[in-house]
């Protein structure tokens, strides 16, 4: 009887101190993963920095000005156009 | 005294009373397990609930607004998180200099923060809101005691005022308060949620306790509109607007196959990034919300109606001398009088006697059939604020003067989106499809309001009109043929026509041989002393389909040569 009741307690202080492990491995992980989900916030945050950025270089304006300002840029008048029309080599092939 | 001859230990007692005592020991424990399993067994959610408060914290997971593009993905409105600065007052405490360091990050004063602080009792108090994050950064080195920081969101719109009407902007919260963000204010809106979490001393999250509601990101839109022909369309309005030394201009762009708006643009506008000063007329998405008289551009439209009817043929000669024609008490004049035109030459030259003549000769109904079918006095449903409907009064009421008026584009008001959608009809062989402001990828089935033969031989007078011999020989452009009408009218003040304030349109289509673009532009009160619409209105139009044309890859339909223009004192002035 007392045997088994000494086994008992030892199994169950294993038992807690398992229990007790666990739960810290278990806090760290998601404190890990706490902050993988703050990062990628982060990066989200970033990215959508990086996009209105992108677009607000790409402005069509900004590009319009720099290409007739800087560059000296612009479209030739309908003299110098002229249309070509595509040859097709053979009736019923696809361009 | 000894304890052995203790007189007590003399004394018997009954066995009772001893067994009494522990009885009442016994009881006095058996209360106090009873109570413990009361509390931390059968009644132990109040209990709980006060021990999780203490670690416990419900957060806010907040959601994203969906970005709005353009038809070709580019970002017109992005939101970008900000911090909030919020404290638990009763946990907050600022050692030595951290007070005077954070009120100078944020710049408000001290009292402010303290106040703020002070007022609020319980756990949660915003010290400051949309802070750059930059900020909050070294507003965080500072490490204060019970102060933390949240993520908001910022609307930002990197086209700034050239998409400024049609994608309007956000308030406080990020809900939608004009344009675009208000009309599609469900879909865009993402949803908050929220989690109840547990935190250690240091304030870390160590345990999620429950998601209490999911956040719901909000989804994306992908609009109609092209940002490099809005671009387009906004800079050469401009330009127009400032050149003429008008008060206000608009300009709208249209898919003739989708009835998808590719551009609209209004002058003046303003920076939806930075709001601080605005004023009534820069809000004005004067496209949609405002009406005018559109004058001669609604010629076509009387034109199509009776040759629907079958009174008159394009080569029908129409007598218009001597370039007046009273109704009663009133007289319509041409600018320049003619003598016989055909009805070609009456749009081309834009005769206000020949348009007349032409409505009289039809039955009210007809006409009044005609303009609403196009969609005038109805509003047109894409979902804009403010959206007006115009004026068209029933065909029962009108007077002959009104009717023969209304044939040249007075006594009626339309708005210019109205206006270029209704052109639709002569653009694609007389069917018109509903306007868009979001793609569309599989066009409806078009309501047909006139026949196609109608409408290609209306389609061929407003070619001519926009030619040499012309009003709006301006609206040519190299490489395309052109077809457009010109409008002018006095502006409506106070119930009469002011004598020097004039309304000046134009709308066209392009190419000619097989419409793909609608472009109308209108010029409030231009004032540098010209105001015909084929000077003021078409030079807009004639550039920003030009570019248009290019932007969507249209192949050119005519031979790539100079456009003429009509030589000095050749040109054709509008009847006004």
């Amino acid at each position: 009887m007392v045997r088994l009741n000494l086994f008992l307690l030892a199994l169950l202080t294993v038992c807690a101190l398992g229990l007790v492990t666990s739960q810290h491995k278990a806090r760290k992980l998601f404190a890990e993963a706490e902050r993988e989900q703050e990062r990628a916030r982060t990066l989200e945050v970033e990215f959508g920095q990086l996009q209105l950025e992108a677009s607000t270089w790409a402005t069509h304006t900004r590009v319009a000005h720099i290409a007739t300002q800087v560059l000296r840029m612009r479209a030739p008048d309908a003299k110098r156009i002229r249309i070509v029309t595509r040859e097709v080599p053979g009736e019923g092939r696809r361009q | 005294m000894n304890f052995a001859t203790s007189p007590v230990l003399e004394l018997t007692l009954p066995a009772w009373r001893s067994r009494f005592v522990a009885l009442l020991v016994f009881c006095g424990f058996a209360v106090l397990a009873g109570r413990a399993v009361y509390l931390q067994g059968l009644h132990n959610a109040f209990l709980q609930a006060k021990g999780e408060s203490r670690y416990g914290r419900i957060i806010e997971t907040s959601a994203n607004r969906g970005r709005i593009t353009d038809r070709h993905g580019e970002m017109l409105a992005v939101s970008t998180p900000v911090k909030s600065i919020w404290a638990i007052p009763e946990e907050v405490k600022f050692e030595g200099p951290q007070l005077s360091k954070l009120a100078g990050l944020l710049g408000m004063p001290e009292r402010e923060i303290t106040n703020r602080i002070a007022e609020t009792g319980g756990d949660f108090v915003f010290i400051k809101r949309q802070i750059p994050p930059e900020v909050a950064d070294r507003v965080a080195e500072l490490h204060i005691r019970g102060l933390f920081q949240d993520r908001e969101y910022r609307r930002y719109y990197p086209s700034g005022e050239v998409t400024a009407h049609v994608l309007g902007f956000t308030g406080a919260g990020d809900a939608g308060l004009e344009g675009v963000e208000l009309a599609f204010q469900e879909h865009l809106a993402g949803k908050a949620g929220s989690r109840r979490v547990i935190r250690d001393r240091l304030g870390q999250i160590v345990e999620d306790v429950e998601s209490i509601r999911a956040a719901q990101q909000g989804k994306d839109i992908s609009l109609a509109l092209d940002a490099k022909i809005q671009s387009l369309a906004f800079s050469q309005l401009k330009a127009a607007v400032i050149r003429h030394r008008a008060k206000a201009g608009s300009i709208v762009a249209l898919d003739v196959g989708t009835g998808e708006v590719l551009a609209l643009a209004n002058v003046p506008t303003y920076n939806p990034n930075n709001r601080a000063q605005l004023s009534g007329a820069q809000l004005r998405n004067r496209a949609v919300t405002d009406t005018f008289e559109p004058g001669s551009t609604l010629k076509p439209f009387t034109i199509a109606a009776a040759l629907e009817s079958g009174r008159i043929t394009p080569q029908t000669k129409i007598q218009t001398a001597p370039g007046r024609f009273t109704i009663g008490a009133a007289t319509i004049r041409d600018a320049h009088p003619e003598a016989v035109l055909s009805v070609e030459q009456i749009i081309q030259k834009s005769s206000n006697v020949g348009a007349a003549k032409i409505a009289l000769s039809l039955p009210a109904e007809s006409l009044w059939d005609m303009f609403q079918s196009v969609g005038f006095g109805a509003v047109p449903r894409l979902g804009f604020p403010g959206e007006v409907a115009g004026r068209l009064r029933p065909y029962k009421t009108w007077r002959p003067i009104e009717q023969a008026t209304m044939a040249y584009g007075h006594g009626i008001s339309v708005s210019l989106l109205q206006l270029a959608h209704a052109y639709s009809i002569f653009a694609r062989d007389g069917g018109i499809v509903p306007l868009s402001l979001t793609r569309v990828d599989l066009p409806g089935t078009p309501r047909s309001v006139i026949t196609a033969q109608t409408a290609r031989r209306v389609r061929h007078m407003l070619e001519l009109a926009a030619q040499v011999g012309g009003t709006a020989p301006r609206a040519q452009i190299a490489g395309y043929r052109v077809a457009g009408k010109t409008g002018t009218a006095h502006k409506q003040e106070n119930g009469t026509y002011a004598a020097h304030k004039y309304v000046s349109s134009f709308v066209g289509f392009a190419p000619a041989s097989n419409p793909r673009l609608i472009i109308a532009v209108m010029i409030d009160e231009p004032s540098d002393g010209r105001y015909y619409g084929g000077e003021i209105a078409a030079p807009v139009f004639s550039r920003v389909m030009e570019g248009a044309l290019r932007l969507t890859g249209v192949p050119p339909d005519a031979p790539m040569r100079p456009v003429e223009m009509p030589a000095k004192g050749q040109e054709v002035e509008e009847s006004i």
